[in-house]
């Protein structure tokens, strides 16, 4: 009986414990989940009066405009990923192979630098520096290297070195920790055995980022995909970014049924790509999110 | 839809956007506004706080995200409002944000009758009035007079402004735009066949002239910055950016185009929970004493609906006023009231010009 | 006329101000199991890294099969290593570790397949090839790193410490298995290692390296039994050292007296004058230990030495007994006879030992080179 009272007691004390966490899951991440699914399905019949419809998601698919966009947005996610993990690599293998102490701890600073100011500040720092009155199209003429002051915002290549820029650290992070584990020997063993820098990248250091270059990109394509100041700051007229379209709808048209469609949509294509990347990598979800 | 996911719905987006902040503020010695930049000039706040003990919050919003964030919290969080007059029939019916007015608690006498007329014609719900006038101005085109000689939105399109213009992407511009192109689309609110197809024209034209539109403008200082730097020749915008861009720079002037300026008014509106009525109506009635009305006018760049602030205005204002509008208030046209439904419309325009190449 | 596989020609390392590697010159015979013997910290992997290319040496140069190795890579040198922790690729199924070299040089999938189950097989695991590295154990894993260096047939292995991470039973089995592997494949050995007994079992020539430098280099018996430096008599082997000055001086022998006024003679390694300083090393097989004189039966006539016992070091045929000497109160070790005799000894009991002068050797103190 006695034994019995104490695991009840337990359990209540497990519960107790758990009960912030499931309270913040259900509260902010489960019910709004659930309400979006709602609005998402509902059509409007009249002033304030709304019936069950697939009217939102029809809507996203016979209209190309907003299919384009998903489709652009998820691309050009994927490049900025790709670019962000060739870029952080050479960073997180030099942080975690060669430099000791100082040195690394300052390179670590160095990608932390873009979190020093909020997003909008930098965001807007990157707009002075590349507008055509601004200092770096200035400088090229200075230089000589152009005639006339050229436009450096608006186009998407800005758009994409906004976009790695703003994910750097959130590759370089768990790079580094996957390279910071890989025994130094084994790179010297599969160069004893023959290998070259290129093949033992390929065969042995490669191998054993996985988990952490499946992590990083995982993030860095979420981020990128949910990003809404960079890409819509930074790409003007053209932008086209796919969570500006769920604002747009949700704020501007007053439309939260087809913001709502649209959001899950996005939902579902993180998903998508996430299950992919796991799967094309060959990892765990386990143990990706252990590299996180 | 339940009521229960309907009270749920509320509950949540009210937790969640205002952040309990209405909670925390709901005391009644607080009034809270929900505006426009320089709506609420610092120091006429701080002489109504110290004749009446209210203090005063001000959130800073645009027409859309004011009616987003009152439809999220079902009118809640705020005491005042400060939509323009075509914004409120169409929100209100659709989402019942706002509360009438009790004109009893008014000053209605001090208010020039002709606006609060237009205000009148566009804010009546069931024989209710939801809104009344504070200050108004009218968008036309800011020119820089050294680079470009324009009199029209159509001109904006001209081969030579390639990447030289701005416009924003909101409605505004497809209603001046439809007006250049000698169509009213006014007077097809009520025919949603007619007005999607004068849409889809005007969608059109926009598309056919992206490439002078440098980028659409957010917010009034992206579009000063741009004018200013001299990156932009031209653009369509408010009268008192543009009369603020033509102290700096006589070079810039305001202009009404041929097509005739458009007008836009903002009101006093009440949302529908707000908890400090008492407080909303002694700010109208102090705002709409003469010399409050002017400086708040003089604060904003604008013209007051109060009566007699006119003459306190800056005479500086009045001839640049003058200047713009040599036929007076004649040229401008009010926007009506805009019928629920329109704004999807004419969102899906906006956005193909958006998307388009 | 020995052809080399390896030599070494003054090659030198510095790190900052410490001298890892001093200016060594030495050869490594074709065929045979080189070591090289020395404390943790006295460069030997400094050494083997720079052969295997892995450091540049400032200094000197190596010769691999003939050939100088001055510029060339470590991939493109004929030499392979086995690593302190093996280094065994975990990503890697066993088969694929073992034909990883041989992928790397573009033999075909099925060739290098066919040759590492082979290679697998001759080094005791055969079909072994689909198993993860981690479901191998130490002694198989061990296996693995030798199958995956041998299969690309080396002019030269080289193992730094491969044993280091096994415990004691499994070390004394891989030792022999090292033999024999290495005496099947006939490749040159180069194995360095801290523990004299992994150096004397396997070796057929041991290089004693201190500091840098190599003290002694010869077959096992010869260090054990000639020491040319007081280094590596302390060093190979559990030896007695008594340290004193020279009292008298009798053609090979000599005698010297301890601080504490203990009387003991030995042969004499370099020139020694009475009065010097040194040390005489006796190692505990030499000496004999009786209850009585009479107990000794000496062949020969010898000094008789008392003491009582300290302590008896039980380990079956390795037993001995620690000692003092009576009037020094010196410690002194002596191996207890195989016939199991003496190992009723009490803690206290006096005794009686002795050894042969001429078994005990003694060196000039500051005289490290005789
Ligand atoms: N990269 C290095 N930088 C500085 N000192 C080193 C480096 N590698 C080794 N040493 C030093 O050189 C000496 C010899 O090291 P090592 O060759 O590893 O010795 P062993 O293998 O005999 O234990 C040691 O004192 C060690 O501290
Ligand atoms: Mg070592």
């Amino acid at each position: 009986m006695a034994k019995a009272t104490a695991s009840a007691s337990q359990r209540l004390i497990l519960w107790l414990l758990l009960a912030p966490a499931l309270l913040w899951l259900f509260g902010l991440i489960l019910l709004p989940h659930l309400d979006l699914a709602l609005l998402s399905l509902r059509e409007r019949t009249g002033p304030g009066e709304y019936a069950f419809g697939l009217a939102q998601y029809r809507t996203f698919f016979t209209e190309p405009l907003y299919w384009d966009v998903f489709v652009r947005t998820a691309t050009i996610s994927l490049i900025a990923t790709a670019l962000t993990l060739l870029l952080a690599f050479p960073i997180a293998w030099t942080i975690a192979k060669l430099t000791r102490g100082r040195l690394s701890t300052l390179l670590f600073a160095v990608c932390l630098i873009p979190f020093w100011v909020s997003e909008t500040v930098r965001t807007l720092g990157w707009m002075i520096l590349l507008r055509e009155t601004g200092v770096i199209p200035g400088l090229l003429v200075t230089l000589g290297i152009t005639e006339v002051p050229i436009e450096m915002l608006y186009r998407d290549p800005t758009i994409l070195v906004g976009l790695v820029y703003t994910s750097l650290l959130f590759m370089v992070v768990p790079l580094y920790g996957s390279l910071e584990s890989l025994d130094d020997s084994l790179i010297e063993a599969a160069y004893d055995l023959g290998g070259n820098g290129w093949t033992v990248l390929r065969t042995v250091v490669i191998p054993h980022a996985s988990p952490g270059i499946t992590a990083g990109c995982i993030v860095v394509f979420m981020l990128t995909l949910g990003n809404y100041l960079t890409a819509s700051l930074l790409g003007g007229k053209n932008s086209l970014w796919f969570t500006e379209q769920i604002y747009t709808q949700f704020i501007t048209r007053f439309n939260w049924e087809q913001g709502a469609a649209f959001g899950f949509l996005l939902l579902l294509l993180s998903s998508v790509m996430v299950w992919t990347g796991l799967r094309l990598s060959g990892q765990r979800f386990s143990d990706v999110m252990s590299r996180t | 839809m339940t009521r229960w996911s309907v009270a749920l719905r509320a509950a949540l987006w009210a937790g969640l956007l205002s952040c309990g902040a209405s909670i925390a503020n709901a005391a009644g010695g607080t009034l809270r506004i929900i505006t426009w930049a320089d709506y609420v000039p610092a120091d006429v706040a701080a002489q109504f706080t110290k004749e009446t003990g209210i203090k005063v919050e001000v959130a800073l919003s645009n027409n859309e995200e004011l009616i987003s964030k009152l439809r999220a919290t079902r009118g809640a969080g705020f005491d005042l409002a400060q939509p323009s007059q075509d914004r409120i029939l169409g929100p209100q019916q659709e989402f019942g944000i706002y509360k009438p007015i009790d004109l009893a608690k008014v000053q209605v006498d001090r208010i020039q009758p002709d606006l609060l007329a237009t205000v009148r014609r566009n804010a009546t719900i069931g024989g209710r009035l939801y809104a009344l006038p504070y200050v108004w101005g009218a968008e036309g085109l800011v020119v820089n007079t050294k680079r470009t000689q324009i009199n029209d939105y159509l001109d904006l399109c001209h081969a030579d402004l390639r990447s030289r213009t701005s416009v924003r992407l909101r409605r505004p511009t497809l209603m001046a735009f439809a007006f250049a192109m000698d169509k009213d689309p006014f007077a097809l609110y009520g025919d949603t066949k007619a007005y999607t197809a004068l849409m889809e024209q005007v969608g059109a034209r926009l598309i056919a002239c992206k490439a002078n539109f440098r980028f659409f403008f957010d917010n009034r200082d992206q579009l000063l910055n741009g004018m200013r730097s001299g990156e932009l020749h031209a653009a369509m915008m408010w009268d008192s950016g543009g009369w603020r861009l033509n102290r700096e720079n006589p070079d810039i002037k305001f202009i009404a185009p041929k097509s005739g300026a458009l007008g836009w008014l903002d009101t006093y509106a009440l949302p529908a929970r707000g908890k400090n009525e008492a407080a909303a109506y002694a700010w109208i009635n102090f705002t709409l004493r003469p010399e409050i009305a002017a400086r708040i006018a003089k604060a904003i760049g604008n013209f007051s609906a109060a009566k007699g602030a006119d003459q306190l205005t800056d005479p500086v204002l009045r001839a640049q006023f003058a200047a713009s509008f040599p036929e007076g208030f004649k040229s401008v046209r009010w926007y009506p009231a805009i019928p629920p439904g329109l704004e999807e419309i004419e969102g899906r325009i906006l956005d193909r010009v958006k998307a388009a190449k | 006329m020995t052809t080399f596989d390896l030599e070494a020609k003054a090659l030198s390392k510095r790190f900052a101000t410490h001298t890892a590697v001093d200016a060594l010159s030495f050869g490594v015979e074709r065929g045979s199991f080189f070591s090289i013997l020395g404390p943790s910290g006295c460069g030997k992997t400094t050494l083997l890294r720079m052969v295997a290319g892995f450091i540049e040496p400032d200094g000197g140069d190596v010769e691999i099969g003939g050939r100088s190795m001055c510029g060339v890579p470590p991939n493109r040198r004929p030499v392979n290593m086995v690593f302190q922790q093996l280094a065994l690729f975990p990503m890697m199924s066993v088969g694929e570790n073992v034909a990883y070299g041989l992928a790397r040089r573009g033999v075909a999938r099925a060739d290098r397949e066919r040759k590492a189950a082979e290679m697998l097989d001759r080094v005791g695991l055969p079909g072994l090839a689909a198993k993860r590295v981690d479901q191998l154990s130490g002694g198989q894993r061990q296996r693995v790193a030798i199958a995956r260096s041998l299969v690309l047939k080396p002019t030269l292995l080289l193992l730094d410490e491969p044993l280091g991470a096994l415990d004691l039973k499994l070390r004394e089995r891989m030792k022999i298995e090292l033999k024999q592997l290495q005496a099947a494949f006939g490749t040159t050995f180069v194995y360095i290692t801290h523990d004299q007994s992994e150096a004397l079992v396997l070796s057929d020539r041991v290089a004693v390296m201190n500091s840098g430098r190599f003290e002694q280099v010869g077959t096992p018996q010869e260090l054990y039994y000639s020491p040319a430096t007081p280094f590596v008599a302390g060093f190979v082997g559990a030896n007695n050292r008594i340290d004193g000055q020279v009292s008298a001086i009798d053609g090979d022998l000599v005698e010297i007296r301890s601080a504490a006024g203990w009387t003991v003679k030995a042969r004499r390694h370099g020139t020694l004058k009475p009065g010097d300083a040194a040390t005489i090393f006796v190692r505990p097989e030499v000496a004999v230990l009786g209850r009585s004189t009479a107990d000794l039966a000496l062949a020969e006539p010898a000094a008789v030495h008392q003491g009582t016992v300290e302590s008896l070091l039980f380990d079956g045929a390795n037993s001995a007994v620690l000692l003092r000497e009576q009037a020094s109160r010196c410690e002194f070790r002596v191996a207890l006879p195989q016939t199991g005799r003496y190992a009723d000894l009490k803690v206290n009991e006096p005794v009686f030992f002795s050894f042969a002068a001429d078994r005990a050797v003694c060196f000039g103190v500051g005289s490290s080179h005789g």
